[in-house]
């Protein structure tokens, strides 16, 4: 039966019961759109440690793929790319296949490769996420398959934004996305870890420098979590005159923008790159 | 307006100047004198129909309000002049208003001092679109400039674009934006034209459009009142030619470059000062 919307709790399963799988698991049961005992994560045969942390949450953990699907109205595939297809070898046959919503997390396999490891009739969407999802401050982007719907569009929505963000995006989008917010945190943590190092060179502690370095990073983007845009809360920051001028001068200087616009393109250029030999 | 108006100096500032005052056309030309060391440079004074002359005094003998057009290093010399050819004493009341890159309202009363007449200063960083009545006057009153001269000194210059009152520490910093950016900004649009003629563009249409388009950007920042980042992420759609040449700006420091230009200008416009 499929539910329409997500006023009560789903069963929901996860295909590969990783930290993500588990950060996600933990989010909706936080948000009251999963109960625990209504979530099943299938993990590796080895991967002890996964299987403990899922049945910490109160949800079961299991070491084959088949009845996640079984016990479960939607799914999750949550395993390393590279393992998706082989992973739903197992399900392409089942009945319950037929009408799940599946929702990959996979990063860079399209949803044309999941539905053709699928029976017909499945509808799939696709969700890139990224690591701060682990936090409950992603910042995901999904697309749909052939088949999903308006509604398996809003379902999946729903139960990202009980990590963070998500918005639906065009699947050619995906790569820019990927580039962006997937690969976002690591230019972040650059910046993060320079700040700190600029504030050492200037005779601060280096935790205290670190701290410092971190809390701005996210003191300044939740700023701009209501709008506004960033050019105009420079200004609020840049008095006339003064030392922040000075240091945004340097970074102009020494083409920080063009770094940073750079780095998303020669990202998303090479997830275009990368996915096509995974897709193939 | 009946009193007569002067300019020591005649060069471009002073005829950007005098242009957007008969854009308003409530100045009698025959009511303004201009006075220069030579008289082949005051020519297009003369064809406009201003008093010309060569003596320094004679206008301050006629104007009771005095634009000082000279270059900073020949101010002493051209208050010199002035004292060569002075008849009137004592009693008389002059404007005076000076243009002088660098030159403080100290300064200025200390120069001015010499001259037998009663003054009063005011301090302006003019720019040449004042010609054309797109202009900027940035202007500080000395506390001797009564309310009544700010006004009719505002009305003077009505034709000539924006005229606003500020505190002197501007004059050397926005004042040199202002009074030198026409120039960086001319440069931006000759670059803009020669990109345009590099794509096929005959010259001449593109010069044309490019001025126009500087023309149109700067009025929506002053109309709409949104930040310039707003209005750049307005024109860029995602993945679009105009994104393209903004990577291409930013590749290539545009910011910092524009930066260091009024940098540059403010620097030398406080050495210049301290001479």
């Amino acid at each position: 039966m499929i539910k329409l919307s997500l006023k009560e709790a789903m069963k929901i399963g996860f295909i590969g019961g990783g930290r993500l799988a588990y950060a996600l698991a933990n989010g909706f049961i936080s948000a009251g759109l999963a109960k625990p005992d209504e979530i099943t994560a299938s993990c590796h045969p080895a991967d002890t440690v996964s299987a403990e942390a899922f049945k910490s949450l109160g949800a079961t953990a299991l070491f084959e793929n088949k009845s996640v699907v079984e016990r479960s109205e939607i799914v999750i595939i949550s395993v390393k790319p590279d393992v998706v297809v082989p992973a739903l070898q197992d399900v392409k046959g089942l009945p319950a296949s037929k009408n799940k919503l599946f929702i990959s997390v996979a990063m860079g396999v399209s949803t044309g490769t999941i539905e053709k490891a699928l029976p017909i009739e499945a509808r799939v969407i696709r969700v890139m996420p990224n690591t701060p999802a682990l936090v409950k401050e992603g910042a995901a982007a999904l697309s749909r398959g052939s088949k999903a719907t308006a509604e398996d569009a809003k379902i999946a929505a729903d139960l990202f934004r009980a990590v963070g963000t998500c918005d639906e995006v065009p699947e050619y989008q995906m790569d820019a996305v990927t580039a962006l917010s997937g690969s976002g945190p690591a230019y972040v943590y650059m910046l993060i870890e320079s700040l700190a190092d600029g504030g050492v060179r200037c005779g601060l502690p280096r935790d205290l420098a670190m701290r410092l370095a971190t809390q701005t990073t996210l003191g300044s983007a939740a700023m701009l979590r209501n709008g506004g845009h960033p050019a105009a809360m420079k200004d609020n920051v840049t008095s006339p005159g003064g030392s922040t001028a000075e240091g945004t001068y340097h970074l102009e200087q020494n083409g920080f923008r063009s770094a940073i616009i750079g780095a998303v393109m020669a990202a998303t250029d090479r997830c275009k790159v990368v996915n096509k030999e995974l897709n193939q | 307006m009946s009193f007569n108006l002067g300019f020591i100096g005649g060069g471009n500032m002073s005829t950007a100047i005098f242009k957007g005052i008969q854009k308003n056309d409530n100045h009698p030309v025959s009511k303004i004198w201009v006075a220069g060391p030579r008289l082949n440079s005051l020519q297009h004074w003369k064809e406009s129909g201003a008093n010309v002359t060569t003596k320094n005094g004679e206008l301050v003998n006629n104007c009771d309000v005095i634009f000082i057009g000279v270059k900073p290093g020949v101010l002493n010399e051209a208050l010199m002049n002035c004292l060569d050819s002075l008849s009137v004493l004592g009693a008389k009341n002059v404007l005076f208003i000076s243009m002088l890159v660098g030159i403080n309202i100290e300064y200025l009363h200390k120069a001015i001092k010499r001259l037998p007449v009663q003054s009063s200063v005011i301090r302006i960083l003019p720019n040449t679109p004042m010609a054309v009545g797109a202009g900027s006057c940035l202007y500080t009153p000395d506390i001797n400039v009564t309310q009544e001269q700010c006004t009719l000194f505002e009305k003077l210059l009505e034709g000539c674009g924006v005229c606003e009152k500020v505190s002197e520490t501007l004059m050397d910093s926005l004042g040199i934006l202002t009074g030198c950016g026409p120039a960086f900004m001319y440069i931006v649009i000759e670059a803009l034209a020669d990109g345009a003629v590099k794509q096929g563009v005959p010259r001449a249409i593109a010069l044309r459009h490019a001025a126009q388009m500087m023309v149109g950007s700067g009025e929506m920042v002053l109309q709409t009142g949104k930040h310039p980042g707003t209005l750049k992420d307005e024109v860029c759609s995602p993945g679009g030619c105009t994104i393209c040449g903004v990577t291409a700006l930013e590749n290539g420091k545009l910011r910092a470059t524009l930066i260091s230009a009024v940098e540059a200008a403010v620097l030398k416009g406080k050495e210049m000062g301290k001479k």
